[in-house]
């Protein structure tokens, strides 16, 4: 499968052809223009900064699909409306079908049928780490998951994985029965396989039986695993996680000697210094480090004084993006710059190579002196991209600084078994290949899309003679091997797993298996001679040796609570290896492979690095056929449905190459066809690609979105190779990205300002606006009297994860509409997250905002309804009724906001398939084709909590109700409430003086209120938020000043 | 020279009166169907898998509603009764009925019965049953006589308007709230003043919040 490309899907654009060949851009007058006008300062893209034609199509609203001004001529016009006139009068007339109700014959305890949904504890687990989720069962069916509040991952947040787990449960391509070689076979017939080839590897004591799995933090799991290498002393197992942390491990190892995780406690720490480490949205512990990090980016300092956030970074992601100061730096430098700060801190050891200047440049040395003068208050935190050299020099600054015991501390090891992942499956597909492997249990993963090119795994695959893999998909690996078992899904199945400070959890199912799913564990004991062992049995057995006395009791509150008390990690104590030539901690000294020599060739067109990076939502692809994730705009190019090749402006515009141009990228004698994106803040020379995207078989969803960068992909540069050719093949590709979607056209929407700016001006927010005083409204005011509903999100603590959009597709039945329809800007996220930039495009400062229905209190939609479909609730709401809306569409048309969604098409169909409807929140109605739908502020909540408060005859209590986003929301950036209510705490934040309304000075009166951005900025290293970092003074050709 | 006929006049006449007259027969055969018991159901009574009725359950023997549906309290969904429910008794009492052979069956091979539903509301209006019950509005208001009905029929239109005669005003349906489960209730003949005090009493929403389309639509 290496060699090539895949096919690239057909698209076929209807009747809106593209315009014809469009301009490129013009960079140079970009940057003048830039330079010009500083004032406005925030943008959305390139096209919007130059002024291009592209964009100025991109701001028609909606592409309609049937442009009127082109052959609609009267007879149609009118045939048409005689049709839709007939058939809305006749759908009208229909009669309701009989329904039947279909109670219990023995009505469990606790459930009521159609009133109040029960919740249980579980926990998710993503590479191995687990989330603890609360998932809401509607009458035995998992339809929401939410964080659990007492689980030290989640804090009561969900990241995107958590909440799209539902839509995987349900996804129906998932696989559903036990096959071999393509035919559907009973589960007795594989047991028998199975003590077969089990009793062949006897004879040998295992030496041909391998088990390949992901990473394992299961207790229950590896005791299992343990127990079977007893019993066959020859057999090995090798873990592969191909976004995996095999560089976190190694690089622990390298300083202290041994194995051992380091985990970061944010809520202590004043500076933060990230290299290439995307703390915000994924990698274990990212909730509680979101959490942490975002309690301290309020400037009004409630949890202690702001932090300050520098990044080095290669590909621009979540963290990158809420930096105070980022750096762009390829991918093959970064040891260089970490060396040089490290060399400012006085690491021993860390000696400079040759190519680092003698002196800092003005990067490294601000954020140097910055770690230097809050020691033991400042964190380092390293990317498991980063070479190992990078992590032991991260633990050096760390130990320098004096940061352990404080805000950083060392456990041991959560997974199950640490170990060299690459270098075990180097040995496998070595041993497969030499013919010495048997049999091959692949538990989970997909190893034959995933691992490295270079290793040839299929081929050496198809040389083993048992070959056996549980997956949830029939996928890439399946098809290579005999033996193909349904995996049980999650919540399908009892397991456990560690977080990422060891806290163990149990997995606990809410349903039944849909289909004929197994898990890891049920898989093993059917090898281990017990097949009749349920995974209950067998994670109770565990646990009742662990546990010990009073194991029910334990047992039954840490189903409850989600944890299982007392089983966190305690601290390990380390030391720093010292090198043997006693001249500091070993594996700080410069040297080895990984040590960079400077790009040689010609300086016009140097060197390219290709950089592999586990895609934000479909990580290493498990989730290629995840509708919802696939549809869930890229938190930075806001791209959907496709992964491309990323490239900076400068090196676009060195290269010839345009968006969405495809381009071949050569490597090593290895191609890949993709398509071209040019990414504002890429260092220059550097080609970032998204793993994960580009399946073969990936289901439905999955299969051929995108292009598979582990085609490029060698284990010898699993991150970043350098010697990449890029050729433009002069064929476009469309992608579909967001960005220029509901687009307010440069008026003042995004407000911030440094920390500096904030002290001299709290009030900054307002300094341009002019808010008409209520009383010039020719309209009424709506009474006041009773509950008045409002929003208020803090765009200091929002960090742009995303999670809250998949929170509200999930609570409001939102269709997935498919990569057409986002092109033509018809996707239904009622919720949408705007990413702005700001200032010049080399390295800009990022921005997000949140923007959900503003719940005017004089709502433009609301006059312009000839049905009265959408009207004003008592409490503020703006109330969709769906029933009376005849899609005329004027609301979406005079909302100034564009958070009105209209279904083009029946999209909902697709709640539809059998495992689908199941999926559906019962509390939410599924909008039907021609409907406009909104968010309502999840006005099912509202009412809730509102009968629950009146049946006890309260009012409902401040935080009782929270809306779908805002539960999500690992940073609580989000707060719902009600304003009547002088205390609560959306009250208080009105009260804010960052407190401001978008658009308000249309005098809509927005409910939903922003609070300005402020960013931390060093004193020392600039002036104000749209000013570049020292970046622009540093060729990031080389590095240096 | 007269190229019409004198009848001319009659006929464009009748036939401009016609066209008018036609119109509004039209809506108004329109209207009705929609609220005629055609469309809505209102007084048919259903067939259901068992003979069950509630004549003689609720009104001969004088069960609490309550003791099958269940979560009328505390829930939206007033609670339709397990199997189990029904067995309580009917282990005991007719227990070789033929009547009763469904009821038995579905408690020996564990498969529910599928009653036909009676009071059918759109999916897309949430109405809450608990709400309404402890509220002061009585069974009766919407079921009508239940304990008359020896198979279940829907009593009211549960069309819209007339959810919103009660919803604008709900004095006039209001009742103390021990008397929300009585059959026949006669409401006092000072209910004008009762009403209003038991809107009161009972902290109902004001008229803008029970009229606002989020109340019942979501």
């Amino acid at each position: 499968m290496s060699g090539q490309g895949l096919p690239l899907p057909v698209f076929t654009p209807g009747r809106t052809a593209a315009p014809a060949e469009p301009e490129p851009l013009d960079f140079d007058g970009l940057k003048k223009r830039l330079d010009g006008e500083r004032g406005a300062g925030y943008w959305r893209s390139l096209e919007e900064l130059a002024k291009t034609p592209e964009f100025a199509a991109a701001l028609r609203e909606i592409d309609n699909g049937r442009n009127l001004e082109e052959g609609f001529d009267r007879r149609d016009l009118l045939k048409f409306m005689g049709v839709s006139f007939a058939l809305a009068g006749l759908t009208a007339c229909t009669r309701q079908p009989a329904e039947k109700i279909v109670p219990y014959v023995r009505q469990p305890e606790q459930v009521i049928p159609g009133g109040k949904p029960l919740y249980f504890a579980t926990a998710m687990t993503v590479s191995g780490f687990a989330t603890g989720l609360l998932v809401e069962s509607q009458l035995g069916r998992p339809t929401k998951a939410e964080g659990n509040p007492m689980h030290p991952a989640s804090l009561g947040a969900t990241d995107l994985f958590g909440q799209a787990s539902l839509y995987d449960l349900y996804d129906p391509d998932r696989s559903q029965t036990l096959q071999y070689l393509d035919e559907i076979r009973p589960w007795a017939a594989f047991l028998g396989a199975a003590r077969k080839a089990a009793g062949e590897e006897r004879a040998t004591g295992g030496a041909g039986l391998r088990f390949l799995t992901e990473s394992v933090c299961s207790p229950t799991l590896a005791s299992q695993l343990a127990s079977l290498l007893r019993d066959f002393p020859g057999a090995r197992w090798i873990e592969w996680e191909p976004a995996g942390r095999d560089n976190v491990r190694e690089g622990a190892r390298l300083a202290f000697g041994e194995y051992a995780d380091v985990v970061a406690d944010l809520a202590k720490a004043d500076v933060i210094f990230s290299i290439g480490s995307d703390f915000l949205s994924c990698g274990p512990g990212n909730l509680a480090m979101t959490r942490h990090f975002s309690r301290r980016r309020r400037p009004e300092g409630e949890h202690g004084p702001m932090n300050r956030l520098y990044v080095v970074e290669t590909a621009s992601t979540v963290t990158g993006a809420n930096a105070d100061h980022r750096l762009p730096v390829p991918a093959s430098r970064v040891e260089d710059v970490v060396r040089g700060i490290a060399k400012a801190l006085g690491v021993a050891g860390s000696g400079a190579n040759g190519s680092v200047a003698s002196s800092p440049n003005p990067f490294e040395a601000a954020v140097a002196a910055d770690l230097k003068a809050h020691a033991g208050r400042c964190v380092v935190l390293v990317g498991p991209e980063q070479a190992p050299a990078v992590h032991a020099l991260g633990h050096a600054m760390n130990q320098t600084l004096g940061n352990f015991g404080k805000t950083v501390r060392a456990i041991e090891p959560v997974d199950a078994r640490p170990s060299n992942q690459l270098t075990g499956l180097v040995e496998l597909t070595r041993d497969m290949a030499a013919g010495k492997v048997s049999t091959l249990v692949i538990l989970g993963g997909n190893p034959v899309f995933t691992a490295p090119a270079d290793l040839e795994f299929s081929a050496g695959l198809a040389k083993v003679k048992h070959r056996i893999h549980l997956s949830p998909h029939v996928d890439e690996t399946s098809a290579a091997c005999q033996w193909h078992i349904p995996q049980a899904h999650f919540l399908e199945a009892w397991s456990d797993a560690r977080c990422f400070d060891g806290t163990a959890s149990i997995v606990q199912p809410l349903i039944a298996t849909l289909y004929q799913g197994r898990s890891a564990h049920e898989v093993l004991a059917a090898l281990q001679g017990a097949p009749e062992a349920s995974g209950y049995e067998i994670v109770r057995a565990f646990w009742r040796g662990e546990l010990g006395t009073d194991f029910e009791t334990r047992w039954t509150r840490a189903l409850h609570d989600g944890v299982i008390e007392g089983t966190a990690f305690p601290d390990k104590p380390v030391r720093m290896a010292e090198s043997p030539g006693g001249s500091g901690p070993s594996g700080v000294a410069p040297g080895g492979a990984s040590a960079s020599s400077p790009p040689a060739g010609d300086p016009a067109s140097p060197e390219l690095e290709l950089v592999f990076r586990p895609d934000p939502k479909l990580l290493d692809g498990r989730f290629a056929n995840n509708g919802w994730l696939q549809e869930l705009p890229d938190p930075i190019t806001r791209l959907t449905w496709d992964n491309a090749a990323l490239f900076s402006i400068e090196t676009a515009k060195r290269l010839g190459i345009r968006k969405e141009d495809v381009v071949e990228l050569k490597l090593r004698g290895r191609s890949l066809k993709a398509a071209a994106w040019i990414e504002p803040g890429l260092p220059d020379g550097t080609v970032v690609l998204n793993l994960g995207h580009g399946r073969t078989r990936g289901g439905r969803l999955g299969t051929g979105t995108g292009s598979n960068a582990y085609a490029l992909r060698c284990s010898d540069a699993l991150w970043s190779a350098r010697g990449l050719e890029v050729r433009n093949t002069g064929v476009s590709h469309p992608l579909a990205s967001a960005q220029l979607h509901q687009n307010m056209e440069g008026r003042e929407i995004v407000r911030a300002a440094s920390l500096e700016e904030y002290q001299k001006n709290p009030a900054f927010v307002h300094e341009k606006e002019k808010e008409p005083e209520p009383s010039l409204s020719l309209y009424p005011q709506y009474p006041s009297d009773t509950y008045a509903w409002a929003m208020a999100i803090d765009l200091s603590a929002c960090v742009g994860c995303n999670a809250c959009v998949l929170a509200c597709q999930s609570e409001n039945n939102i269709p997935v509409v498919g990569k057409d329809q986002v092109r033509r800007g018809r996707e239904m996220h009622w919720l949408r997250i705007d990413h702005y930039y700001g200032g010049a495009p080399a390295n800009p400062t990022h921005f997000f905002e949140p923007v959900p229905c503003m719940h005017c209190e004089k709502a433009p939609c609301e006059l312009v309804c000839p049905v009265g479909a959408t009207v004003h609730s008592a409490e503020g709401l703006n109330d969709m009724v769906y029933n009376r809306c005849v899609g005329t569409r004027y609301c979406s048309n005079n909302c100034p906001y564009k958070v009105r969604r209209f279904n083009f098409y029946h999209y909902s169909t697709q709640f539809r398939a059998p495992s689908m409807r199941m999926l559906a929140n019962p509390d939410v109605t599924v909008r039907w084709r021609g409907v406009m739908e909104k968010c309502t502020y999840c006005v099912q909540r509202i009412n809730g909590a509102k009968i629950d408060s009146e049946l006890a005859d309260r009012r409902v209590k401040d935080g009782e109700i929270t809306t779908a986003c805002a539960q999500a929301c690992p940073a609580e950036a989000i707060v719902f409430g009600d304003l009547a209510d002088k205390n609560s705490r959306v009250a208080k934040l009105r009260e804010n003086p960052r407190n401001y309304g978008l658009l308000s000075e249309l005098g809509t009166r927005p409910r939903t209120t922003y609070l300005g951005s402020v960013r931390n900025l060093n004193p020392a290293l600039s002036r104000e938020v749209q000013t570049d970092f020292p970046h622009t003074e540093l060729d990031t050709e080389t590095g240096q000043k | 020279m007269q190229i019409f006929h004198r009848s001319t006049n009659t006929i464009s006449r009748v036939s401009l009166f016609g066209a008018v007259f036609f119109v509004g027969l039209s809506l108004w055969i329109f209207y009705d169907l929609e609220a005629s018991p055609w469309t809505t159901q209102q007084n048919v009574a259903r067939e259901q898998p068992v003979q069950f009725s509630h004549a003689h359950h609720a009104g001969a023997i004088g069960i609490d509603c309550r003791y099958c549906h269940t979560s009328v309290e505390k829930a939206a969904f007033a609670g339709i009764p397990p199997t189990k429910t029904c067995m309580n008794c009917h282990s005991q009492i007719w227990a070789q009925s033929p009547y009763l052979e469904p009821v038995r069956e579905s408690f020996r091979t564990d498969k529910s019965l599928e009653w036909t539903r009676v009071h059918d509301l759109p999916d897309f209006v949430y109405f809450n049953h608990a709400i309404h019950v402890n509220k002061g509005i009585g069974c009766e208001s919407c079921h009508g006589r239940i304990d008359q009905m020896p198979l279940v029929y829907q009593a009211a239109r549960l069309q819209m308007s007339w959810c919103l005669d009660c919803h604008r005003h709900p004095e006039k349906q209001i009742r103390p709230k021990d008397q929300v489960f009585t059959m026949g209730y006669v409401p006092p003949v000072d209910q004008a003043t009762l009403g209003p005090e038991l809107v009161q009493r009972y902290h109902l929403r004001s008229r803008a919040v029970l009229e606002s389309c989020s109340t019942c639509h979501r």
